[in-house]
């Protein structure tokens, strides 16, 4: 009789969890608003949150059908991670974003079979650029090979176009994430004549005593960074501490946001950092936004993020994940989009400059194209510099392209291998 | 009203000494193998599969072997972790160098694999004990997590230093990668669990067991009468690993489809079983089932009730989640140092003589 009890109890329990049919646009975020890596992920689910929020309060969603937004917890923990994507997965989302590299990887498969789109904007599988095999997969604007080929690219214009001689150090967060750029820099190093070495640091990376006497004694001329959360700060007060040049000392995109530099103070003057956008709040974008969502008390979190270098990325995300929906709902003629129509429209993505004056963010991004065999975008960052002064990060170069040729060939390498193993057919030849 | 054990005699040895002696206890058994065998894949969701009950199937392996070399055999060990990793690049290496192999046969090499290196690193057992030895085991864990993240080799020199699972199917149905079915993998875990808890019930009631126990109680007086301590200590080492790596294995085939050594079997994991492990109660197999369940399943329980049903925000369930988890830990060891499988125990005994406790 328990048995029989138990049995009809969980039956009841899960025959409640069936979705309602769909008459909103279900974005899904997984944030990390906890653990280690939470001072990264509050602004940027902030961002998220606030934008769309803005779209519902102030155009009625995309297309007329508002947007939902559910928030899911990972703690940047891959486990919860999977957790996360099995409680949305059959609530029509139409885009996931992990906000993590390891989360990415573990997703790819399993959102390749259900046909749910995945855009890791920044960050992820690089070689998922590669649309032909990845075909669900996204990671436009901008990769991390794009990073590191735009980060040597910076460093020859400024030695007068040679590298020759010169030795540069990467300092990586142990992980999927920090090994990324490593291959790519190795093949740059031989093409362009520099000594290269990397140096690891281990989650979560507060201890890098060892890693910068190694620095002390190699004498780089530059220490190039992927890192995350507080590996990113404590690394800036060492290199602080040896007094280690900061205009020499140049980050990732997931290395340049306040809450690294400020701990350090005024040591961090002059820290560089890749971004793949503008940041604070001198856009038109944020009358709105004060209007319709900070005024109205409808602000995600805390609402003390805005206008911030990760907030920023955030709002970003959720403006090209809008925009690609609309694009969808255009190429469909449905308003109601579902995933696989969000795919197309991620797939014919185009960012304009005259778009993005439209939205309010003139000049906040590259201008991109996504296609068929490029799920990539343009692969342009600039280089922002922090001035501890004046508490702010000021942009010091134009769009800097990468050395998309070699890019291209490494990824096409790479995603050849994973087709062979999972017996993947090119998709755009169709 | 439950046990009824009026007339429930035993005439022979080999009935008195049966794993369950009681009658209602093997037919509690018998019933519960049925209901998961038989009725669970009609019930289970996707997301019940995937998000309780196969991560819960998975870590009773790794607590069950914990369980044995920590409760049996008194040696405590901080390297579960990295034992699991070893049979999750084992399992990798495995599948991608003989892709015809059967995957049950490839979870059980690299089970078998572990138990080699759980041996090496077992051998300074023979020399310290105690914290000592868990000193000696936290060594296994960064020096196997290091190897794992820096030599290509195991890794098959991919970018990152991910790992990931192809698709590999057992008799016609897709069991790993991401084509396979809740019900397969729910049923590959429940296979493997119950071989295990099989063999791990039998081998500690058996001669392997009470050398273990003896070891455990007193390790002088074991070897005065007769109990080689190399052969004990070793062979506890060996089976204990075997289980931990088929986890790490099914851990990462069959769940998680991709890993990354310093991530997913970083000490937190170790850490975690070690928990399952003392929270469940040391030296009982029902504690591992216990503890692993009360780790596994009540974060997720808490979310959902919190999260989907109370609507309250993510992050604010997620904080309370850890108050509430650590609060029962506590409170679980305050009442009932011995584990939740001891609270079962007692419960059990006043229950076989209600409602005439005199």
């Amino acid at each position: 009789m328990k048995m029989m009890k138990l049995a009809a109890g969980i039956a009841a329990s899960l025959s409640v969890a069936a979705p309602a049919l769909a008459q909103d646009l279900h974005f899904p975020m997984l944030s990390y608003r906890t653990g280690a890596y939470a001072p990264g992920g509050i602004p940027f689910a902030d961002g998220y949150q606030d934008y769309m929020t803005l779209l519902n309060e102030r155009d009625g969603g995309i297309g007329g059908v508002p947007v939902r937004i559910s928030e899911c917890e990972t703690a940047y923990n891959t486990e919860r991670g999977v957790e996360c994507y099995e409680s949305i997965r059959d609530d029509n989302p139409l885009v996931i974003q992990p906000l993590s590299t390891g989360i990415t990887y573990q997703l790819i498969p399993r959102a390749t079979e259900d046909g749910i789109p995945i855009h890791s904007m920044g960050y992820g599988r690089t070689s998922a650029m590669n649309g032909d095999v990845f075909n669900w997969v996204f990671n436009y604007p901008a990769n991390y090979w794009d990073g590191a080929s735009v980060a040597v690219n910076y460093l020859t214009s400024e030695n007068d176009g040679s590298l020759e001689g010169k030795k540069i150090v990467l300092l990586y967060h142990n992980s999927a994430y920090g090994r990324e750029p490593i291959r790519t820099l190795e093949s740059l190093s031989e093409t362009m004549g520099f000594e290269f070495s990397a140096i690891a640091v281990d989650h979560p990376g507060q201890e890098q005593g060892s890693q910068w006497l190694q620095i002390r004694r190699e004498r780089p001329d530059y220490v190039l960074m992927w890192g995350w959360g507080v590996m990113n700060a404590v690394a800036i007060q060492e290199a602080a501490n040896i007094r280690f040049n900061m205009n020499n000392f140049i980050g990732i995109w997931w290395s340049g946001s306040e809450n690294d530099v400020r701990p350090v103070g005024a040591g961090a003057d002059g820290y560089t950092a890749l971004t793949l956008h503008g940041t604070g709040t001198d856009y038109p974008l944020y009358d709105d936004l004060q209007q319709y969502v900070i005024d109205a008390g409808l602000a995600a979190g805390a609402g003390d993020q805005i206008g911030s270098v990760l907030y920023s990325r955030g709002m970003y995300a959720a403006m090209l994940a809008a925009e690609a929906a609309r694009t969808a709902q255009e190429i469909h003629g449905v308003a109601e989009i579902t995933p696989a129509m969000m795919r197309d429209g991620m797939e014919a993505l185009s960012i304009t400059q005259e778009r993005l004056t439209e939205l309010g963010l003139p000049n906040f991004s590259a201008a991109f194209d996504v296609s068929c065999e490029n799920h990539g975008g343009g692969g342009q960052a600039m280089v922002q510099r922090w001035d501890a002064e004046a508490d702010e990060w000021n942009l010091i170069t134009d769009w800097i392209s990468s050395d998309r040729e070699l890019i291209t060939s490494l990824a096409t390498e790479d995603s050849a291998a994973y087709a062979a193993e999972n017996n993947i057919e090119p998709q755009c030849a169709m | 009203m439950l046990y009824r054990e009026a007339g429930d005699f035993k005439s022979t040895y080999s009935s008195d000494n049966q794993t369950f002696p009681i009658r209602f206890d093997r037919y509690a058994y018998w019933a519960a193998l049925g209901f998961a065998f038989l009725v669970v894949p009609f019930l289970l969701t996707d997301y019940w599969a995937n998000s309780i009950v196969i991560p819960l199937l998975i870590y009773v392996i790794a607590a069950l072997g914990l369980n044995l070399l920590i409760g049996y055999c008194g040696q405590l060990s901080l390297g579960t972790g990295a034992f699991m990793a070893v049979g999750a690049y084992a399992t990798f290496k495995l599948t991608f160098a003989f892709p015809w192999m059967p995957i049950y046969i490839v979870f059980i090499l690299a089970g078998l694999v572990t138990a080699v290196v759980g041996v090496l690193f077992g051998l300074p057992s023979l020399k310290i004990k105690g914290f000592y030895l868990a000193v000696a085991t936290l060594a296994a864990q960064f020096f196997l997590i290091w190897l794992f993240t820096r030599v290509g080799w195991f890794f098959n020199d991919s970018a990152t230093g991910m790992i990931t699972m192809p698709q590999r199917s057992m008799f016609g149905v897709t069991v790993t990668g991401a084509a396979a079915s809740a019900i397969a993998v729910y049923i590959t875990c429940l296979i493997f669990v119950v071989g295990m808890s099989w063999l791990a019930r039998n081998l500690t009631r058996g001669t392997l067991g009470r050398t273990w126990m003896s070891i455990r109680d007193m390790d002088i007086a074991a070897e005065i009468i007769g109990v080689n301590p190399l052969i004990a200590k070793l062979t506890a080492f060996a089976v204990s690993s075997f289980f931990v790596g088929v986890a790490g294995a099914l851990l990462f085939g069959v769940y998680l489809g991709a890993a990354e050594a310093g991530e997913a079997f970083g000490i937190n994991k170790s850490f975690l079983v070690l928990f399952m492990v003392i929270i469940g109660g040391l030296g009982s197999i029902l504690g591992s089932f216990l503890g692993a369940a009360f780790l596994v399943v009540l974060p997720v329980l808490l979310k959902l009730m919190l999260v989907d049903t109370l609507g309250w925000p993510a992050d604010l369930a997620r904080h309370l989640e850890v108050m509430v988890i650590g609060a029962l830990i506590v409170i679980v060891l305050i009442l009932e140092p011995h584990g939740m499988a001891a609270l079962w125990r007692t419960i059990k005994d006043k229950l076989r003589l209600w409602p005439f406790p005199h």
